[in-house]
């Protein structure tokens, strides 16, 4: 399967022919380029998916996906048999389901920036930039090892930030680049740190957990590895956007739609969660102890991120909180999942399952949200609720796909949300049904702040004059992203929710990915089914009742008994308050002022003195190089003589 | 005798071969006066001398050829490592070919362009000599070979008064240390009565004092070669002197061929007494890189500043020969290829400018990035890997040498020379400063290179770029590492 190199380095040559000789290509040609790598790039990914699964398939002996790894090197030896670095392809059940998720949503992306980016300045840029994003995306889930996983990581990192500020001229964007990339690169110190450390006590960076010497080196590492792995663990969280490390994400918005769509919605911010996922088998065995961690972190920026997207006014901030309380629903689904045997005895190996589930859905119907998003910024012109209202009518093929996300991340089913969630909140209930019941709670806000923002877009006050001024309208290319994403997440949906409730016994997402690689077919249990089912048309009805109507009384006076909340909510808590006091009050002045100081006073001035030093070295000694050739040869002589007395006299 | 032992000496006897049939094209094929073009500059030499080092590879490639062997009864040894040393060494002096083509084509050098080529791969050849030398004869018999046509190669612009007196101060000092050097190798010709490399070692010893000058008195002839504190002194004025092209080749090719023999012959020879030779690096190497980089800093003249600058890699070049460790062969010889890209690919700007502008001060380049950007930045690249900044190649070779003089146990060695990386970096800086900082009333103005140029311009910067970041080089020459 050595073919799969060239999804990365498709991608990769398209970043720089668009790179370095963008500039002479028209807006049109650039597009093309950027597209039909991708085309190239998802062919071969649904070809090596398809060749996995179903060619080479399970193991004859074990019954198991077999990790395949067609391509390794050693790219920065050590000498010894100690550390090395390693670039390679390694296709497991879960690196071949994000190649799917990428390539597809990045494909779509493409397409449907070409209508979007129409006529922006830089239009090839961004283009290169969203090849770069790609390969390095594409880098990061086939890493053989966790240092190659740490560098694309990085560069998914930069690529981020690269097209957050590409609207380099407005400062709101220079800003949110910059904020993005110093959060997340703080939070990949950790990862580093937990990765020197892992190295050191372990010997090894690959992702094969089960050589002797692994073995062995995991049993005398102790409490170092749960310590490692929980560093990493920070870093994941900063990229995946978990409290308190989210604050980067919802002003990443002010990048392009469809970056946001790909990058801030399907791929890049569940990179956190694949790390986790790809590490799983240490966690689970060695750091079982460690792991409510992850599911508390989890469950509070679930909730945390729920509350505050009930009252945002900005529609791609509701969904960037939608975002970062959804994968908080994966990180809590791979915190409950216990044991790595999968089987329906053994109902502690759900949750891992369920998070990469949920992974791919919420990866195709949030994409779809987002680029429906853009459709509506690019029909009125703004991200503010009451610029909307009423589009029902003008953007028809937009308000359907809307409407089919909205289902399916609110879990009703026969929409793909629904299997997903349904999984992992019966994996959280066979942990603890308090944390089953937390996490069915959030999910009926996540109902009720999606249809709260459905309603606002699509039906209520239509804002008439601003409507007036321009006609909004749909354009085709934008729409058929859409339409492929919704089309993806019915059929997903409907499938599994049949086969969920044994309607017959057929594939299903459990069969090709599960925590060990065995058959799980997925059965709903059929309590956890209906009740999530309930709660969630209950909060939907609730967000109806509230917000349908062409005026809104109800929550009028919500706003009116509750300002505070209402006014919390909306400022985020004030989280990026804290963060502004921690760091300027704090940070800057107590710990950075005086190592100024030092660095300014101290640091400089020895510097300095090596500076000074040095010239008056020189000065002093330039008579040595006097040009005359009878002194060269005095010098030879006199220099001899004394390395003879050296070796003589030692 | 056995005639058939001549094959295994295949690349010298190859580039014996390009030799004559240069020498003899210099006869018959005529170069236009005014243009300067012709056969002979510069399309067959380099033709030639890439058929030469394509099929120099073969050894290493293709089974049926020996690459392990000696001929005359052991004087003449060939290894794998020697194949890539060699190889190496014939690379660079194509791309100084395609620097010297420019310089050619001048009106009064268009008659004596054979010359040049000739004497050049004549010094070359002497270099193949000595890598492959098991003898001291036919070391010191390479070593005048690669040492007596170098001066003419100096004093080549017969006119230039500073060209002649550069080839004079050369002269003087070669035979001064020459002369030393024979002293040195007579001393161990009389203590173990013989010359042959692996017949002495067994016979050195720590507490025979006559061996330990021998050693010194070798040291220093070598290290007049590779032009280290205190052999250095004739470096500056003859960089400075030289015509460009030359000095290209001085800094990088003859250096090279001079620190490989320096380590197989500490290794084959004075093994016995390597802890008393790690002593004398030790304080050579701190010596050379300090001192060299003090003066370095205050420099005007480019061509001068880039003498320091070479002793300085020198110094790092020979941190490798500590302990004499197959990592320390393995990163001579890939700092080798490492430094000889970047330090090539500078003097072909610095050649080109020359010849464009006649300018060589450091002050000169002010603004030449306003007039020509695509050469600064390929400066900037190259200079950036002279310094050893990540991800250029320079970062690589130095990395790796210093982790073998690490493991080797030179730890204070090691941080000496890491606080002069600092320094080093800071005088190469001045020169991007200069290019891309300082404003200038009359900068250089825009000029357009030749193909040569810009053949060898693209050759090194690939080289800059891809040798480090390309984990193949490096392993490559790895495998070789123990067979000396």
């Amino acid at each position: 399967m050595t073919y799969t190199l060239f999804i990365i380095l498709l991608p990769l040559i398209s970043f720089l022919v668009l790179g370095i000789a963008g500039k002479w290509f028209s807006h049109k040609t650039a597009g093309w380029i950027g597209t039909l790598a991708l085309a190239g790039v998802t062919v071969l990914s649904y070809y090596a998916a398809y060749e996995y699964f179903f060619v080479i398939g399970r193991d004859a002996v074990t019954g198991a996906f077999e990790r395949q790894v067609p391509i390794n090197f050693c790219w920065l030896p050590f000498f010894d048999q100690g550390l090395h670095f390693d670039m390679g392809i390694l296709l497991d059940p879960i690196s071949v389901m994000m190649l799917i998720v990428i390539s597809t949503v990045s494909f779509m992306v493409h397409i449907y920036s070409f209508g979007y980016m129409k006529g922006e300045k830089g239009f090839q840029r961004y283009y290169a930039f969203l090849s770069l994003f790609t390969m390095s995306m594409l880098g990061l889930v086939v890493a053989t090892n966790i240092f190659q996983m740490y560098l694309f990581w990085e560069l998914v990192g930069v690529s981020s930030y690269l097209l957050i500020g590409f609207y380099y001229t407005s400062p709101a964007a220079i800003a949110a680049s910059k904020k993005a990339f110093i959060v997340t690169r703080f939070a990949d110190l950790f990862f580093l740190i937990g990765i020197l450390i892992y190295g050191f006590y372990t010997g090894s960076f690959a992702f094969v957990f089960d050589t002797p010497e692994g073995l062995a080196s995991y049993a005398q590492a102790g409490f170092i590895l749960p310590l490692a792995l929980t560093l990493m663990f920070i870093g994941g969280a900063g990229k995946s956007a978990m409290f308190p490390l989210h604050i980067w994400l919802p002003d990443a918005m002010e990048g392009p739609t469809p970056v946001s769509a790909l990058i801030h919605a399907a791929t890049m911010v569940v990179a956190g969660v694949f790390q986790v996922a790809r590490l799983f088998p240490l966690w689970v065995t060695y750091a079982q102890d460690w792991m409510p961690i992850i599911i508390w972190v989890g469950v509070f920026t679930a909730f945390y991120a729920a509350a505050v997207a009930c009252a945002q006014s900005d529609i791609k901030r509701v969904l960037a909180f939608s975002t970062i309380s959804q994968i908080a629903f994966m990180m809590v689904a791979l915190g409950v999942c216990t044991e790595l045997q999968t089987g329906h005895e053994h109902v502690g190996s759900v949750g891992y399952m369920a998070s990469m589930f949920h992974l791919f859905t919420h990866a195709m119907f949030k994409a779809c949200l987002f680029l429906g998003a853009g459709c509506i910024i690019h029909a009125v012109h703004s991200n503010e609720m009451n610029a909307m209202g009423g589009l029902r009518k003008y953007l028809p093929l937009t308000h359907i796909t809307f409407l089919v996300s909205c289902l399916a991340i609110s879990g009703i089913p026969f929409f793909s949300g629904f299997s997903s969630k349904d999984e992992i909140i019966t994996a959280c209930m066979a942990y603890s049904p308090a944390v089953g019941y937390i996490m069915t709670g959030i999910a009926a806000m996540t109902a009720f702040y999606m249809f709260r923002l459905y309603y606002g877009i699509f039906w209520g006050t239509e804002n008439k004059e601003l409507h007036a001024a321009h006609h909004p309208h749909e354009t085709k290319v934008m729409t058929w992203p859409l339409i492929i994403l919704s089309i993806i997440t019915v059929g997903v949906g409907a499938y599994t929710t049949l086969a969920g409730f044994g309607m017959f016994d057929g594939y299903s997402f459990g069969s090709l990915i599960s925590a060990d690689g065995q058959d799980y077919r997925i059965h709903f249990d059929t309590s956890v089914a209906l009740t999530s089912t309930i709660v969630a048309i209950c909060a939907i009805g609730l967000a109806t009742w509230i917000f349908k109507g062409e005026r809104q009384p109800i929550a009028d006076k919500l706003y009116a008994t509750f300002p505070r909340l209402h006014r919390w909510a909306y400022k985020r808590f004030y989280m990026d308050e804290v963060y502004q006091f921690v760091t300027h009050k704090i940070i800057f002045a107590c710990v950075s002022k005086p190592i100024a100081w030092f660095d300014r006073h101290v640091v400089d001035g020895f510097f300095n003195f090596l500076a000074w030093g040095t010239n008056a070295t020189s000065n002093g000694i330039k008579t040595l190089q006097s040009g005359r050739v009878q002194q060269y040869a005095l010098v030879y002589l006199v220099g001899t003589i004394l390395l003879i007395a050296m070796l003589l006299i030692f | 005798m056995d005639y058939s032992q001549f094959l295994n000496m295949g690349q010298e006897l190859s580039l014996l071969a390009v030799i004559l049939i240069l020498f003899v094209a210099d006869l018959f094929m005529c170069t236009d006066r005014k243009s300067g073009k012709g056969v002979l500059n510069t399309p067959l030499p380099v033709i030639l001398l890439t058929v030469h080092t394509l099929l120099g590879l073969a050894p290493l490639v293709c089974p049926c050829c020996v690459a392990d062997a000696t001929a005359f009864g052991g004087m003449y040894v060939s290894s794998n490592m020697a194949i890539v040393v060699k190889t190496i060494l014939s690379i660079g002096t194509i791309i100084v070919f395609l620097t010297a083509h420019e310089w050619l084509k001048q009106p009064e050098m268009a008659n004596k362009q054979g010359e040049y080529y000739t004497l050049t791969l004549f010094t070359l050849l002497g270099m193949y000599f000595m890598v492959s030398a098991g003898h001291f004869l036919m070391f010191f018999i390479g070593l005048e070979l690669a040492s007596v046509p170098m001066t003419a190669l100096i004093a080549y612009s017969k006119r230039s008064q500073e060209s002649a007196e550069a080839a004079a101060k050369y002269i003087l000092t070669a035979l001064f240390s020459s002369g030393l050097m024979l002293y040195g190798i007579s001393l161990l010709y009389g203590t173990t009565g013989t010359l042959y490399f692996e017949q002495m070692a067994p016979q050195i010893s720590a507490t025979n004092l006559v061996q330990l000058a021998a050693l010194v008195l070798f040291i220093g002839g070598i290290g007049f070669k590779i032009s280290l504190v205190p052999f250095h002194l004739w470096t500056a004025d003859a960089y400075q002197g030289a015509p460009t092209a030359v000095t290209s080749y001085l800094s990088v090719i003859s250096k090279g061929a001079a620190a490989f023999v320096l380590f197989v012959v500490l290794y084959k020879v004075f093994a016995p007494i390597i802890d008393q030779a790690n002593l004398l690096f030790f304080w050579i190497i701190i010596f050379s890189i300090t001192l060299a980089n003090i003066f370095a800093v205050r420099q005007k003249n480019i061509k001068r500043f880039m003498a320091f600058s070479a002793i300085s890699q020198a110094g790092y070049l020979v941190l490798g020969v500590m302990g004499a460790t197959p990592q320390g062969m393995t990163a001579i010889v890939y700092y080798l290829l490492v430094y000889m890209v970047a330090n090539l690919g500078v003097f072909l700007i610095i050649s080109i400018t020359e010849q464009r502008s006649g300018k060589l001060l450091i002050s000169d380049y002010n603004g030449f990035y306003r007039t020509n950007p695509k050469l600064s930045f390929l400066m900037t690249l190259a200079l950036f890997s002279l310094a050893g900044i990540p991800p250029f190649a320079g970062f690589f070779s130095k990395f790796f040498m210093f982790m073998a003089a690490f493991k080797a146990g030179f730890v204070v060695l090691v941080l000496i020379a890491l606080v002069n990386t600092v320094i080093s970096l800071y005088y190469y800086l001045l020169i991007v400063k200069a290019m891309y900082i300082n404003p200038s009333d009359e900068p250089i103005p825009t000029f357009k290179s030749d193909g040569y140029t810009k053949l060898g311009l693209v050759l090194c910067t690939l080289g800059v770029v891809l040798i480090g970041i390309i984990s193949w080089f490096y392993s490559y020459i790895d495998q070789f590492s123990f067979g000396l």
